[in-house]
């Protein structure tokens, strides 16, 4: 019963949140190495799949990586669907006119914002890592793989439109996650908050810059 | 007095409390005395509490406790909405936390000064022994009363005490009370101790062999009509002062309760006996519904003035200080404005009358802060008194921190009720009555903050302790629906719901209970005389004809139907209000709230005929077109010596 | 000033209910919002229609009873309680939409009246401290810091309208759950059943049906009694550690 309450699911989208917020940091680092080059680009790539051989066989951390993104993944997208569901069944009348007052836009979006998200790192993954919806195709480096989907306008405001929802799902995320994990409290309330926008304008933009950078041929 | 109004039947005697011991042992000795109820036999034994306000609250949850098998009415959702909840002020006790002089002695003195010497010493000096555990249990419950920053209970002085008694939670004291009766009593029914009728409202009384069995209820919501069973029937439903329709009562406070067990045999004590609060939101229109008390608590601070010239329209802020007339101050310089509220509303009424009176219809006065913000500083006076001032502002639309708000007396409390002993018993065996909706400890007029404090004591110390005595002889024989007494109760109930329906005529109940209420106000309000009174008995049966002949009641009594609910209770207002103008009529002297214009001192006070009415009036019901009887219990004051109050 | 009011009917629990247009003339800046309904009661009776029922009693905002949907917000434009809202919140020639609370655990009994009694049994379910009466021990054998008093009766003060199930997104109860968590949690009295408390009370409202809280935050806007948003960080907070001591809800 406990583990299955209300409270838990959304203790269950805090932690998993948090964790694709650190794979979300990391990756953005990782990202600015196309500023480097594509040579450097490529290796960090290369890098992911052989780092600690031979002692650890190859593709050891991104697996890891991998499956506890698609862990995370899982149960946030579990949580968010079953807690929807729960609230449609909690209201299966609707108002006839009904105004909200406090809700943030961030907040409203926060339901179909993380399904598009959500279509968006299939999409990505097929894209970036495989290559299947990429113009350069599947035997191409993750580099020109870049390059090449920013260089086509609908992939680029596919990537820009998400990476702004997901500043929105960030901002009002972290805000979220604070009070889920029981750490909120009028005095931090207003920190938080900052915090909040700060971090997640911080991080889309540092990922915005990748496209930015094809789009205005700084990288090619 | 005219025989024609009532006739005069056997006096009556509480015969519980133990007289041969003195005043401070006769609670103890009857708790030692009475007979008690082993546990194994309280499971076998039902008894019906009607009412979840801090008394009807409070006694359910301990009897359940006790292991009792307890069936709780009420007429709201839920238990947590009982009237008790909008108490403001606070609640007495004798704690002395504060070392001014305070005792079990001068609490229960004060209280039999303050009811201005007509109620029971032996009831009212239970009241001020029992009222430390009171405090104590609300604490241990979690009650969030003010504290100091020492982490230790905060206490304020309230009308008619020169000590600091008063235990408060900012100003909403009686919320916070009922909300720990109410959590008490939540878990006993998830304990499966006590049976919850939520929204059912209480039609009848079931007598057996002349002892209370059972009630007969209708689900609001179904609109079912049903007989309940028991061996002990525990009334708790609070005051009757919306027979006035403007009060500061809830909407749903109702007599029906008691009226109908009253015409069932139990004695109406007192029932003239009306408080008329002084501190209330002045009326501002017809469509007005009800009164909004600002607590009492407000005249530790606030100064109340007039101007001193008639007519004088000027902004108050205008008004140099030496043109107004503090006149509670300068009357009684001792209490100055702290004086008990019967006093505070007449004078009140008096400057009004003298024309002085200020805001539309010069029917309000001034209660005036700008001083106490002076001396204690904003911040102060909102943490005690923010809410009070938030919910001035939000009816009247007035800044009462810039402006003095302006107050008018209303009907807030009944002194009067059903008829209890020591055991608070009623005249019906099996029968007993707590809370406002008995007679007991405030004789003719109550002091602030002693009402939560008697409806608590009753609820969790005193019933619980004294039906043990009654339900010692039980469990009494099984009735059920069958039971011809039970089928004539049901039936008589059904056919009066039909005929409030049947009617067909074309006026709303509530158009009769504005009418019949601002009689009552008119007549027998704040200051009555023979002249008023009579005029009222000669209205009253006018409007009761009216009423059965030209009432519109709409939709059926098979479903939730609010106008059938209200046309029950007015029907019992009518007939209440009847009594209570025979019973200020026969009262030829003016004591506490009941202001009989030919009986005052020359300064104007209230004057008491000790010599001829130092009795309770307990009045017997009787058939329609018969005049009630009078049952008188003479008091008798061992301990208090019986004197012309004074607050001078 | 006159006001076209648009109130949803509903027969019963089971009717289908619809909005119904009605027109009220003569109304004061100084009504309430419930007088202003009983003008029109009043009205429909004399006519020999069926009033609008709603659910109300002190009037005086501290009751809890009263509470409707104005214009799409729970107790109208004003952070207060229905019985409390003013006509001086509106403007002549208005049109008001007046919708009941909707809540599937708060089945309408008819027009804007609702069931609440599945917050009575969230409170069942371990919404107070066990002290059977007369086992109490001296008021002042325990103080209380002021903060932690002044901060247990900020949430005491929840009224147990339902406004914030109203006006939540998800239909939760949790502002009104976590109002007494917060209450009995900041008080030393409260601490033994601490951990169960939360437990069981978060358990039973969902039992009940209610959503689950997403920290939208409306819930609080439209508490007439102002309760914090922190109260729920709170009972989160409690919650944790509960579950982390091992604490389970009852079945
Ligand atoms: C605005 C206001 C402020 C006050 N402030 C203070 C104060 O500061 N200090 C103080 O000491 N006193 C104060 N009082 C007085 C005090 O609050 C009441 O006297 C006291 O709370 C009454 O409690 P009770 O349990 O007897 O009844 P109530 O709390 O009125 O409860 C009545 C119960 O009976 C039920 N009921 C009624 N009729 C029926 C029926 N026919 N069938 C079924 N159920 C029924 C109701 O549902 C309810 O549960 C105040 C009163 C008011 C109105
Ligand atoms: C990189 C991807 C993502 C990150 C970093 C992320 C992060 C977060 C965080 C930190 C929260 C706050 C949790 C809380 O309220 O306690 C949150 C909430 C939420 N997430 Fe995500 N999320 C991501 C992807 C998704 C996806 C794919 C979905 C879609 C199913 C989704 C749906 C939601 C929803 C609906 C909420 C709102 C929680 C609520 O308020 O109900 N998120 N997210
Ligand atoms: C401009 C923005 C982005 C760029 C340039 C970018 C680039 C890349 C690249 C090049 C890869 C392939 C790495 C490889 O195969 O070695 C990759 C993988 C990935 N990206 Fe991004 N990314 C961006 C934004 C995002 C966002 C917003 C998310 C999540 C919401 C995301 C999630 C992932 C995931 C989950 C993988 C797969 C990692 C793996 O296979 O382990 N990326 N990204
Ligand atoms: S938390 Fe506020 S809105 Fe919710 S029930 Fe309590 S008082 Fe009403
Ligand atoms: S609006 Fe609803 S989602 Fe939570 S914060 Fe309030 S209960
Ligand atoms: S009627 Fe009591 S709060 Fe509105």
């Amino acid at each position: 019963m406990a583990k299955t309450s209300s409270v838990f699911k959304k203790i269950v989208m805090a932690v998993s949140g948090i964790l694709m917020l650190l794979f979300l940091i990391a990756h953005m680092v990782g990202n600015l190495h196309i500023f480097q080059g594509a040579a450097s680009f490529n290796h960090y790539s290369e890098w992911l799949r052989t780092v600690g051989e031979p002692a650890l066989p190859p593709r050891t951390l991104l697996t890891v990586i991998e499956i506890g993104l698609l862990v995370s993944v899982a149960a946030h997208m579990w949580a968010a669907i079953s807690l929807w569901r729960q609230a449609k069944r909690a209201r299966p009348q609707s108002y006839v006119t009904k105004k909200s007052v406090a809700q943030s836009y961030a907040s409203r979006t926060m339901r179909w914002g993380g399904v598009i998200i959500g279509l968006f790192i299939v999409y990505h993954i097929l894209d970036l890592t495989f290559g299947a919806a990429n113009p350069a195709g599947t035997d191409s480096t993750p580099y020109d793989r870049t390059v090449a989907s920013f260089q086509n306008p609908i992939a680029t405001t596919v990537y820009v439109i998400t990476l702004i929802l997901l500043g929105m799902h960030l901002r009002h995320g972290i805000w979220s996650a604070t009070q889920t994990l029981g750490q909120s409290n009028r005095r931090r309330e207003r920190t938080v908050s900052v915090f909040a926008v700060v971090f997640s304008t911080l991080l889309i933009a540092g990922y915005l810059v990748v496209p930015a950078a094809v789009v205005f041929g700084l990288v090619d | 007095m005219p025989l024609d109004l009532f006739t005069v039947g056997e006096p009556i005697a509480d015969t519980k409390a133990p007289m041969d011991v003195p005043i401070g042992e006769r609670w103890s000795e009857r708790k030692f005395r009475g007979r008690l109820v082993n546990p194994a036999n309280r499971r076998k034994m039902t008894i019906i509490v009607v009412g979840t306000g801090l008394a009807g609250g409070s006694a359910a949850a301990t009897l359940g406790e006790a292991g009792y098998k307890v069936k709780s009415f009420w007429y709201q959702d839920s238990p947590r909405r009982a009237h008790s909840v909008a108490a403001q002020g606070g609640i007495n006790a004798a704690k002395n936390y504060r070392n001014d002089g305070d005792s079990v002695h001068r609490l229960f003195y004060d209280t039999v000064k303050g009811g201005d010497f007509r109620s029971r010493e032996n009831n009212v000096h239970r009241l001020a022994e029992v009222s430390v555990n009171i405090i104590d249990q609300c604490v241990a419950q979690g009650v969030p009363f003010a504290r100091e920053y020492g982490g230790l209970l905060d206490n304020r002085s309230f009308g008619g005490t020169q000590v600091s008694r008063t235990f408060y939670a900012r100003g909403q004291t009686g919320q916070q009370l009922l909300y720990g009766a109410y959590q008490a009593l939540e878990r006993q029914i998830a304990a499966g101790n006590v049976e919850q009728h939520a929204r059912t409202e209480m039609l009848d009384l079931i007598m057996v062999d002349g002892r209370a069995r059972g009630i007969v209820a209708r689900d609001l919501v179904t609109g079912e009509i049903s007989s309940h069973f028991a061996d002990a029937v525990v009334l708790a439903t609070g005051g009757y002062g919306n027979v006035f329709y403007l009060s500061t009562n809830a909407k749903g406070s109702n007599a029906t309760a008691i009226w109908r067990a009253h015409k069932r045999g139990a004695y109406f004590a007192n029932p003239c006996y009306t408080q008329i609060h002084p501190t209330c939101i002045p009326v501002k229109g017809d469509y007005q519904s009800k009164l909004t008390l600002m607590s009492e608590s407000l005249r530790n601070d606030g100064r109340v003035w007039v101007p001193k010239e008639r007519g004088d329209e000027r902004d108050p802020r205008e008004i140099p200080e030496n043109e107004r007339d503090y006149y509670l101050e300068r009357i009684y310089p001792s209490f100055g404005n702290l004086v008990p509220r019967d006093i505070a509303s007449r004078q009140a009424k008096n400057v009004c009358d003298e024309g002085r009176g200020v805001g539309p219809g010069g029917l309000g006065v001034y209660l005036d802060f700008a001083e106490a913000i002076e001396r204690l500083g904003r911040p102060a006076v909102e943490a005690k008194y923010g809410n009070l001032f938030d919910m001035y502002a939000q009816i009247t639309g007035e800044d009462p921190y810039s402006v003095p708000m302006r107050i008018y007396p209303a009907v807030h409390y009944t002194m009067g009720g059903l008829w209890v002993d020591y055991d608070l018993q009623s005249s019906i065996p099996g029968m007993f009555v707590i809370g406002e909706a008995n007679f007991s400890d405030h004789g003719a007029n109550r002091l602030g903050a002693s009402a939560l404090m008697q409806g608590l004591a009753d609820g969790y110390f005193v019933l619980p302790s004294t039906i043990t005595e009654y339900l010692a002889d039980g469990p009494f024989p099984k009735v059920d629906d069958s039971h011809p007494a039970a089928v004539e109760a049901l039936q008589g109930v059904r056919a009066q719901t039909r005929k409030l329906l049947d009617i067909n005529g074309t006026r709303s109940p509530a158009s009769f209970h504005r009418e019949l209420g601002r009689l009552m106000w008119d007549l027998c309000g704040m200051e009555r005389s023979e002249e008023s009174l009579r005029k009222a008995l000669d209205r009253i049966p006018e409007i009761r004809q009216e009423f059965w002949t030209n009432l519109r009641v709409t939709g059926d009594e098979g479903s939730f139907n609010q106008t059938l609910e209200h046309a029950g209770r007015v029907a019992d207002f009518i007939e209440l209000a009847e009594l209570m103008c025979v019973d200020a009529l026969h009262r030829n002297e003016s004591c506490g709230g009941h202001f009989r214009a030919e009986s005052q001192t020359p300064e104007g006070e209230a004057l008491r005929d000790d010599e001829n009415f130092a009795y309770v009036a307990a009045w017997e019901w009787t058939p329609e077109g018969q005049p009630p009887v009078l049952h008188r219990e003479d008091l008798e004051y061992e301990y208090v010596h019986l004197a012309q109050r004074s607050y001078k | 000033m006159s006001l076209t009011l648009r109130i949803w009917r509903q027969n019963g629990p089971t009717a289908k209910g619809k909005m119904v247009t009605y027109k009220v003339t003569d109304i004061s800046p100084d009504m309430s919002f419930l007088e202003m309904l009983d003008v029109l009661n009043e009205q429909l009776i004399v006519q020999g229609d069926d009033p609008v029922a709603f659910d109300h009693d002190c009037r005086e905002g501290i009751c809890g009873m009263c509470g409707v949907m104005i214009n799409g917000e729970a107790h109208g434009p004003q952070q207060t309680t229905t019985c409390q809202l003013h006509m001086r919140s509106f403007k002549d020639g208005d049109k008001i939409d007046i919708e009941p609370w909707r809540a599937s655990p708060f089945p309408v009994i008819k027009d804007l009246a609702v069931d609440r009694r599945a917050l009575d049994r969230i409170i069942q379910a371990g919404g107070y401290i066990s002290v059977a009466t007369g086992t109490a021990p001296e008021a002042h054998s325990t103080p209380v810091p002021k903060k932690d008093s002044d901060a247990a009766f900020d949430a005491a003060t929840c009224i147990g309208c339902g406004a914030c199930v109203a006006a939540c997104p998800n239909a939760s109860s949790m502002l009104f759950t976590a109002a007494k968590v917060t209450h009995l949690g900041l008080l030393p009295q409260g601490q033994p059943e601490r951990n169960d408390r939360v437990v069981n009370m978060v358990a039973q409202q969902d039992r009940e049906g209610f959503g689950g809280c997403t920290n939208i935050g409306e819930c609080s806007h439209a508490c007439p009694k102002g309760i914090s948003m922190e109260t729920i960080s709170r009972l989160n907070h409690d919650l944790l550690g509960a579950l982390r001591a091992g604490a389970r809800p009852k079945s």
